[in-house]
């Protein structure tokens, strides 16, 4: 859009054609984003902050795995990780139930502080991982999440072992008690709208092109100049960032944290929503964190409403992974974009 | 006892190249061989009593040893199998955990209703052999060359297993009893402190354990006989090095998977009542025996069996060695030796780069 406008930059009429076709291109996603910021309006805080908010948390964790493995071919299960270091570090420099451990610095040190010190984790783990090459990313980044999951678990001094951190309320700043339901619930939305603009347009930038690139096909890449090591620890860097800021909003939306904020389930978790919701576009880390919330909110009730077992609830979400990666490999989007070509096509004959 | 399983293994298979090796690398050698004296010393000497107030009682040091080195032995039997499976078919098996502790619960059975220790394994390895050979014709045939599918399958049925294990048995942990015969404590030959009255006390070691570990090493070298002796061990190293190759000429490469598969399984299986006999078993057991046998192969190298070798011992002894020396940073241990591996050699200390 951006080449169309500058080169009839005197024509007034396309410019108006561009705006128009671009609303009409992307009139599913504005008017999503239209009923996000206008839901507080009608839905009660349960909704808002355990279904909504929660899903666009998750969903920013598992958008940093979707633009890692979709765009750049590295499935990174450290993502929940990188999400839980900066959990950590907010409980651990800000304030907590813990004055013995926290050290209550005011917010807009602890915060940033927090979020870089998980990005250069996230990068750190990258760069580990990235010397290698495909299948064995997922064996290192499962060892690292392990790792770290297995420290909290055992270390008292720093992560208060076992027990983890509660009471870590998100900050009051520009008159605006954030941890009310609805500041919070726009502070999530604010956030996962940016991260999800911000895939997006990388996607798109030379930077996403070039990391595309490498994906498939790394020699080539480095043949015509690429460096592949350094864009994907680039990409490393990114995803932590979004995935850090995730975990930020998931610990004050939460409360608390804990190792098993972070455990082997969670870390899993997240793969399973980014594989379900769709490898192949950003919006599929979002569905697949929706389905998931709804799931884990409503499965027991559902479950039992039919007469079975509700406590199988995990075997429910094995079950329903296992068919996508049997039989749609590219998720949620990938039916819907398929089922709404059959229509499109069906459509077509008979209008013949 | 730390070099002879993972080392004499290697110098077999070099033959007389352990004295080139020496010629080309002086001071790599002189280094291992201190090392050796040092470690040595530290076990069968014992220590004076300023250095025992400065880095702690030697009968710590060594029970951290032999824990450490007997679960190694333990860790070898889980990564054996994975590393096997992944060398030949590129698969990654995020499963193998949730097998190790079904074993594990088959064994438990078996055992409460025969009352025999011994053919609890036999159960156990059968039983998880079935499993695998199931996942192998059933999903994974289905799907050869796609690395990534495959594993997502693995950690789908990896969540199905463990809630269904759950279910039919339960959250608590579950300890299977050791046999009478294997007892009681042996004592060993190893001095650990010295009476006032100069009498010397010797370390007192559970036999079960011993006899454990000399099982592990017994099929470990069984493992190298059977891929360096065999017609079916050279389709298998062929295979790790070539599949297509080996399939073009004409071997049957889908029974040599199963089979591969098969085995693989099942010694997780066998692995999981030694698990339940020395620890116990127990909901979130499948994953953690998942990550140390990731960080086993990682660690030793992958696909290669004295490289799992080396890396459970590694793993088994930097494990123990932190539980005493690290408490709040056990863990970090054995992390950082991973990360030192990965940084310096990513293929892994015996793997093929």
């Amino acid at each position: 859009m951006a080449l169309t406008e500058t080169s009839t930059p005197s024509i007034a009429a396309p410019r108006g054609g561009a705006l128009s076709r671009w609303v009409s291109r992307h009139a599913a996603i504005l008017l999503l984003g239209l009923i996000l910021v206008l839901l507080p309006a009608v839905a009660n805080e349960f909704l808002l902050d355990q279904i909504v908010g929660w899903s666009l948390a998750l969903g920013m964790i598992a958008l940093s795995l979707m633009f890692l493995a979709g765009y750049g071919g590295m499935v990174s299960l450290a993502q929940m990780t990188i999400a839980g270091v900066a959990g950590y570090m907010v409980a651990v420099l800000g304030a907590s139930s813990l004055p013995t451990i926290s050290l209550f610095w005011p917010w807009w040190v602890a915060t940033p502080l927090a979020i870089a010190i998980a990005v250069v984790f996230g990068t750190l783990s990258g760069a580990l991982s990235a010397r290698t090459e495909g299948i064995y990313t997922i064996m290192i980044t499962l060892a690292i999440a392990a790792a770290f999951f297995y420290l909290t678990l055992q270390n008292w001094p720093i992560f208060n072992g076992f027990n983890g951190f509660t009471t870590i309320p998100a900050p009051h700043f520009w008159g605006v008690n954030w941890r009310a339901p609805v500041p919070l619930y726009y502070l999530i939305l604010f956030f996962a709208a940016s991260s999800y603009g911000a895939v997006v347009y990388i996607s798109r930038a030379p930077f996403g092109l070039a990391l595309q690139g490498v994906r498939d096909n790394p020699r080539r890449m480095e043949a015509i100049g690429y460096n592949v090591a350094a864009h994907r620890v680039a990409a490393h860097a990114f995803a932590a960032l979004i995935a850090a800021i995730g975990g930020v909003l998931l610990v004050w939306l939460n409360n608390q944290i804990s190792p098993f904020s972070i455990s082997f389930e969670r870390v899993i978790d997240v793969l399973v929503i980014a594989v379900v919701g769709g490898l192949g576009h950003p919006i599929g880390a979002f569905v697949g964190a929706i389905i998931y919330v709804i799931l884990r909110t409503f499965a027991l009730d559902a479950l039992l409403a039919v007469g079975l077992d509700g406590r199988r609830f995990q075997t429910i979400i094995g079950l329903g992974f296992l068919l996508i990666v049997l039989f749609s490999p590219d998720g949620v989007i990938g039916l819907w974009r398929r089922w709404s070509a059959r229509l499109r096509a069906n459509g077509g004959s008979r209008r013949l | 006892m730390t070099t002879a399983f993972g080392g004499d293994e290697a110098v077999a298979a070099r033959g007389g190249a352990l004295a080139r090796w020496i010629a080309r690398r002086p001071l790599a050698a002189l280094v291992i061989a201190a090392a050796a004296a040092l470690a040595l010393w530290l076990i069968l000497a014992p220590w004076p009593a300023g250095f025992e107030e400065w880095f702690g009682r030697k009968r710590l040091f060594v029970n951290a040893l032999f824990n450490g080195v007997t679960l190694g032995g333990l860790y070898f039997l889980v990564a054996a199998g994975f590393t096997l499976i992944f060398g030949l078919m590129r698969n990654v098996n995020l499963a193998h955990g949730s097998l190790y502790l079904f074993g594990g619960y088959m064994g438990y059975e078996a055992a409460d209703w025969t009352g025999s220790w011994l053919f609890s394994y036999i159960v156990a390895f059968i039983c998880c052999a079935v499993v695998g050979v199931a996942m192998q014709i059933l999903i994974f045939r289905r799907m050869e060359g796609e690395d990534l599918r495959q594993t997502l399958v693995t950690l789908g049925l990896a969540i199905i297993f463990s809630d269904l294990m759950v279910w039919v048995w339960g959250g608590n942990a579950i300890q299977i009893a050791t046999p009478d015969y294997l007892n009681g404590p042996t004592p060993t030959p190893i001095v650990v402190a010295v009476k006032s009255s100069g009498e010397a006390v010797f370390l007192q070691y559970p036999r079960v354990r011993l006899v454990i570990f000399a099982a592990a090493v017994l099929i470990g070298v069984g493992m190298w006989l059977a891929l360096h002796r065999t017609r079916i061990g050279v389709m298998i190293r062929a295979g790790v090095d070539d599949r297509d190759m080996l399939s073009a000429l004409g071997y049957r490469v889908q029974i040599l998977f199963a089979l591969v598969f098969a085995f693989g399984a099942g010694l997780a299986g066998m692995a999981g009542i030694v698990g339940g006999t020395f620890q116990s078993i127990s909901l979130g057991e499948d994953s953690h025996f998942l990550l140390a046998s990731l960080q086993v192969v990682i660690v030793g190298g992958m696909g290669s069996i004295p490289g799992a070798a080396l890396g459970a011992l590694i793993m088994g002894c930097s494990e123990q060695f932190g539980l005493v020396y690290f408490q709040n940073y056990a863990t970090m241990v054995t992390f950082l030796i991973m990360v030192l591996v990965l940084a310096i050699r990513p293929q892994g200390l015996l793997g093929r780069g």
